[in-house]
């Protein structure tokens, strides 16, 4: 039980994982600390009891050698389970399951780790007929599914019948390679006694006969063509170790916290581990006694696709089924390359019927487009034109350049896109809304207008009321004038016209 | 020979009428090549260029009133594309109108943002939230990092930081091999 555990957010194909704890949390064996975030995605669990010490960019075991997100989980010793809920899963409603295994972290646990609730869709207009389940070793040097089938024959087989009934699948095919005779026994041993409808085939040892399109291909004798899911054919490959985490995940309700860890090459006991997800590769290199002197370096995976490991402090992660201790004497190294001769004898080895020699040209001289033309995405990095190559030309490091490359011009190209469109809806917004400012101007020039007519309106109303009230005043008589004796009324007018005469001398004295 | 003219003018009138017909019916709208060298382009709508976005230079490029290498964020496989495109000769990127930079999003300080929604203004593809006397902040997955939200804040509180890789991003190098010489015995 090691100290200390690094758990990378990333062990699966997809979303990273998002943190579900704390630093400082005090977590339990198979506790949720990461959920998974979007469809194509996967949990990641406490693999023991202890606390969150740190989440912080550690190296991963990675092609790259760069740092990812981890957390780090202090074990307290304990090893206290968290509660654990089992599934009647022959009763639940599929949806429900597929999400219980997302929820568990269950994932390809061949090498690819993609998360296997995703692979556990029938295809909506297919009828599925077979599962095929994949014992055939990745590459040489890995016996840690071997070891599985030994041991687990029957928790393996109780998975398959839940991936039966989630695909619809009326048969299952286990293909076993066939230098492992132990495996072929346990697993037929428990094919017979679980009552399912399951037949193991033996198949030949042959590189890279571990890889599905090339197992689908062997055992039912389809080629799952370029671009298409081997769903559409009506089968679906997983990986046996996939299967007996499936079986422990929903009956048993245990999350995936260990896998089982070939550790090989220049050690001194080669040995298979089951080992906690976050142990330090080292600690698992010392169980096995430790590296021989002349060793140089580790690989994680086999020989042919394996990552060289920067250091042994790395974590053991979902995808890691085997680690190497590399000496010069195991893998001699690569003399210099030379210029191709087109001999094609990568041609006759690729097991997906590629024309290796063109993918180099074309990866070599920068002509993307054309490598796609040949198909290059089905390229599985087997490295077997690799191997045979008479001038050494690391033909894989090519086509991965390549195949980087051309995933990264087309995001390249989607954000170009994603640009064009914001920027042409910005622009038309820009547009719009100087039209509806104009129309609105217009409207309350319009409206301003109408207001300076209505005060017309106005001015005439006041008017005529003036009109009015002068017609008023005037039909009025003053009171103390009314009803004189015309006596007096002489008088007044006398008074009058002499208050005239006065007005017009003084006037005229004025001028 | 008059009934050769009356088919000959018969024959004009008709194919007259065809292609008269087909001009109104399949007339495309837009310029074709303006839309091709717009592809081509990388959308970060700079301006760099000395036209106000990318389509507008594209514009330009097919009216022949622009040059093909005057976009830095296109690089020197911008010019090619542009060079294939039109069948001119390919030429060095003009540095008058910058250098290539690696690519970048910009960063708004939080703690200084004064919410004056200048940047959001000048922003060509609205990749900035915000409102007035609000802090505003960058939507990264949508920035093309063409810069020209920095210059308009008043108070300097946006940063173009260059993307670094991840294990998301990383890329397979090209091959490379030490080239040893050999001791001559």
């Amino acid at each position: 039980m090691p100290a200390r555990l690094v758990l990378p957010l990333r062990q699966h194909a997809g979303n990273l994982a998002k943190p579900a704890v704390a630093v400082g949390d005090l977590v339990f064996k198979g506790q949720l600390v990461a959920a998974a975030e979007g469809a194509i995605s996967s949990a990641v669990h406490a693999p023991t009891s202890g606390r969150i010490v740190d989440f912080s960019e550690q190296p991963i075991p990675h092609y790259s050698g760069l740092t990812d997100w981890c957390l780090t989980l202090e074990s307290d010793g304990e090893d206290a389970w968290t509660d654990l809920e089992a599934v009647d899963w022959r009763a639940a409603d599929p949806d429900t399951l597929r999400r219980r295994i997302q929820a568990a972290g269950v994932v390809g646990l061949g090498g690819a780790v993609f998360p296997s609730h995703v692979k556990l869709r029938p295809h909506p207009d297919r009828k599925f007929r077979k599962l095929i389940l994949n014992g055939a070793e990745c590459e040489p040097f890995i016996t840690c599914d071997d070891m599985l089938m030994r041991e687990r024959a029957a928790g393996i087989l109780r998975g398959a019948a839940i991936m039966m009934q989630l695909l619809g699948a009326g048969k299952c095919l286990v293909g076993i390679e066939d230098n492992k005779p132990q495996a072929i026994a346990a697993m037929e041993a428990a094919a017979r006694s679980s009552g399912l409808n399951v037949e193991v085939v033996p198949v030949p040892t042959l590189y890279p006969g571990g890889g599905a399109k090339q197992l689908i291909r062997v055992l039912t004798g389809k080629e799952v063509p370029s671009h298409k899911f081997s769903t559409e054919f009506g089968v679906q490959c997983f990986n046996v170790a996939t299967a007996w985490t499936l079986h422990r995940a929903l009956e048993f309700g245990e999350p995936v916290i260990s896998r089982i860890v070939t550790v090989t090459g220049s050690v001194r006991t080669p040995r298979n581990f089951e080992a906690l997800l976050g142990t330090p590769v080292a600690d698992l290199v010392a169980a096995a006694g430790g590296t021989l002197p002349e060793t140089d370096h580790l690989v994680m995976g086999g020989p042919m696709m394996g990552v060289t490991l920067d250091s042994d402090r790395l974590p053991v992660v979902k995808a890691m089924n085997c680690i190497i201790a590399a000496s010069p004497q195991l893998f001699p190294p690569k003399p210099p390359a030379m210029p191709c001769i087109r001999c094609a004898r990568c041609a006759e080895v690729c097991p997906v019927d590629l024309q290796p020699q063109e993918l180099y040209w074309f990866a070599k001289s920068d002509n993307f487009e054309k490598a796609r033309v040949y198909n290059l995405f089905d390229c599985i990095e087997c490295g077997c034109c690799d191997y045979v190559c008479p001038s050494r030309i690391p033909l894989v490091q090519y086509y991965r350049y390549a195949k980087s490359e051309i995933i990264a011009l087309d995001k390249a190209k989607q954000a170009a896109d994603l640009a064009r469109e914001r920027n042409e809806f910005r622009l038309a917004r820009i547009e719009r809304e100087k039209q509806e400012r104009a129309a609105k101007h217009a409207q309350k020039a319009a409206g301003a207008k109408a207001e300076t007519a209505g005060d017309d309106a106005r001015k005439a109303a006041i008017a005529a009321a003036m009109e009015r009230a002068k017609a008023q005043k005037a039909e009025v008589v003053p009171q103390n004038t009314g009803n004189l004796a015309s006596s007096v009324e002489a008088e007044i007018a006398e008074i009058d016209a002499r208050r005239a005469q006065a007005a017009s001398a003084q006037e005229k004295q004025e001028v | 020979m008059l009934t050769a003219i009356l088919v000959m003018v018969g024959l004009a009138l008709a194919l007259g009428a065809v292609l008269g017909y087909s001009a109104l019916k399949f007339k495309v709208e837009g310029d074709p090549l303006v839309d091709k060298i717009d592809a081509i382009l990388p959308q970060t709508q700079c301006g760099q260029c000395g036209y106000p976005g990318c389509k507008p230079y594209a514009t330009a490029i097919a009216k022949g009133e622009a040059d093909i290498n005057q976009c830095p964020p296109g690089g020197d496989a911008g010019v090619h594309a542009l060079a294939d495109l039109l069948g001119v000769e390919y030429k060095p990127l003009n540095a008058e109108h910058g250098l290539p930079k690696p690519k970048s999003v910009a960063v708004i300080d939080e703690n200084l943002c004064i919410g004056c929604t200048l940047c959001i203004q000048a922003c060509p593809v609205d990749a900035i939230l915000g409102a007035a006397k609000h802090m505003h902040t960058v939507i990264a997955a949508e920035c093309t990092g063409c810069e020209l939200c920095v210059a308009p804040c008043p108070v300097d509180c946006i940063a173009m930081v260059p993307i670094e890789e991840s294990v998301s991003t990383w890329k397979w190098r090209y091959p490379v091999f030490e080239i040893k010489k050999e001791i001559a015995a």
